[in-house]
């Protein structure tokens, strides 16, 4: 295992040399017949990044990441690469404010070039009620020390002219910013990690897909794969968008619904919006690509789904949703669009934690926040797995939440995974 | 989707609000029990969130105002079976 430092020092050199000196990113591996301390089911963002996390801070280096498929094909390869912690409740914020400071160090922990720019994110508001609202969020975000900003309508307008700011349904009256927010490069995140995790001695191993646990008195003792049976000390499932099939496996049913979320790319176009705005009316929130294309989505479709495209009803609504904001958007055409499954939990908020199956541990359900929440997931989901207790950020995130009626329902709509 | 209405016939998908699984039709009746709590936990919290064919409740607001259940596959979207959620409550025998 020998680590290629990336730095402008070695592209100047590798360019002059042919480019012979370049690696593989990370190194293919294949299971090891006496089997691993903590296996990680699924080799996604938020699996790479708890396999680069455990090894790092906790020193647990006999680590296997399992992937049906290959690392970075699932919700980490198809978002909007949106990064922001404009959360309002306690449950919630300071989990994503340590998220947003990991992202700010990310490149430099990882010696990877991710992309994070701090472009900004504007959430536009259009009514009284509204302004209330945000500003109660801004305070919720100054308590964490995640920084905001209210913008009056007339700066917003200076900022950003395409803006509608007199449409007669939805004028915009001001809007509440994040400037540490942005966005990243979101393959690059699960490449980094991939890189991270495998130079500290973490197997990757890739077309190799979880069958099934083997549970013995109610403790888990490995997985049966696509590729043989897998002995771990400790099983730690992060399949987000699947984790109702998955967990089936071992008998667990879950407080969440699998619903597809679509997003859209229009043709490149030349730079028209330096950061990311939110229209605050209805959903739709927008980015421009470094390629030019302007980044968007919306709602989830809303009825449960393990169908990876969604319909056009919702394609409607999310460029209706831009047309309110920018009509200028209505002259771009769209180059494409896709759809990802959603883990939509019961309050729309996230699960780290341990299960009923001793040695068998959960995260997943992070709706389609999951992205953003990429760093602090794996920091706190390792935390979870080498101490055996929730970092304290996480502390809300568990199972049994609602049993005990300590939901974390930012939206405040209930029971009813299609509305969060 | 195309939802084919026992009564009004095809009508796009749009038409309707979704609830979710027809498992929400059961809502424990033993309220007064002490030991209820748990029921109504797995009733309100709990899915099964099923990979292939769902029964789920499709509203019809902006129609004739029924429930009705759908049977639709969760991987293709194909709908098989649509009927009137009153006739499947009565044949599970709630309701009057």
């Amino acid at each position: 295992m020998s680590k290629t430092r990336y730095s402008a020092f070695k592209v100047v050199k590798e360019a002059l040399t042919g480019h012979k000196g370049w690696e593989p990113t990370w190194r293919d591996a294949e299971p090891k017949a006496d089997g691993y301390d903590v296996i990680i089911v699924g080799g996604g963002g938020h699996g790479l990044s708890t396999a680069y996390y455990l090894a790092k801070n906790h020193g647990i280096t006999n680590v296997a990441v399992l992937e049906k498929g290959w690392i970075g094909g699932g919700n980490v390869g198809r978002n909007t690469t949106i990064i922001r912690s404009n959360y309002l409740l306690p449950g919630n914020e300071p989990f994503y404010e340590l998220s947003m400071q990991l992202w700010e160090n990310l490149e430099q922990d990882l010696n990877y070039n991710a992309m994070v720019s701090q472009r900004g994110i504007m959430n536009l508001i259009h009514s009284d009620a509204q302004r209330d609202a945000f500003i109660r969020r801004g305070n919720a975000m100054l308590f964490a020390d995640a920084g905001c900003e209210y913008i009056e309508a007339k700066e917003v307008k200076e900022r950003y002219p395409f803006l509608d700011m007199d449409n007669p349904r939805f004028p915009i009256k001001a809007a509440l910013a994040q400037p540490r927010g942005g966005t990243v490069r979101h393959d690059a995140v699960a490449w980094g990690y991939a890189r991270g995790a495998s130079d500290l001695g973490v197997d990757i191993i890739q077309n190799c897909e979880v069958t099934g646990f083997n549970i013995e008195n109610g403790k888990c003792l490995g997985v049966q794969t696509s590729k043989g049976e897998i002995k771990a000390g400790r099983v730690a499932v992060c399949v987000a968008g699947s984790s109702g099939r998955v967990m089936a496996k071992a008998g667990i049913k879950l407080p969440i619904e699998s619903h597809v979320l679509q997003a859209f790319v229009t043709e490149g176009l030349k730079p028209v919006m330096d950061n990311v705005i939110t229209f605050g009316a209805g959903h739709f929130y927008c980015s421009q690509s470094d390629k030019g294309g302007l980044v968007f989505g919306g709602d989830i479709d809303g009825y449960n789904t393990y169908a990876q495209r969604g319909n056009l009803p919702v394609v409607e609504d999310v460029c209706s949703g831009g047309m309110a904001i920018m009509p200028s958007i209505g002259r771009a055409r769209l180059l494409r669009m896709w759809g990802g499954i959603m883990d939509m939990s019961m309050d729309g908020s996230p699960f780290i934690d341990s299960t009923e199956v001793e040695e068998l541990f959960f995260n997943g359900g992070w709706c389609y926040g999951g992205f953003k929440a990429t760093p602090a997931s794996g920091y706190c989901y390792a935390h979870l797995l080498a101490t055996n207790h929730s970092h304290e950020v996480a502390s809300a995130y568990k199972l049994d939440r609602f049993r005990r009626g300590a939901i974390i329902d930012e939206k405040g709509v209930g029971a009813q995974p299609n509305l969060h | 989707m195309i939802i084919n209405h026992p009564l009004l016939g095809p009508r796009d998908s749009e038409e309707f609000v979704y609830l979710g699984s027809t498992d929400l039709i059961n809502r424990p009746t033993n309220w007064e029990d002490e030991a209820s709590a748990e029921d109504f936990y797995q009733y309100q919290y709990i899915r099964e969130n099923v990979a292939g064919d769902h029964k789920e409740l499709w509203y019809h607001e902006q129609g004739d105002q029924s429930w009705l259940v759908v049977t639709r596959n969760t991987l293709t979207h194909e709908i098989t079976n649509v009927e009137l959620a009153q006739d499947v409550s009565r044949a599970m025998g709630r309701g009057k």
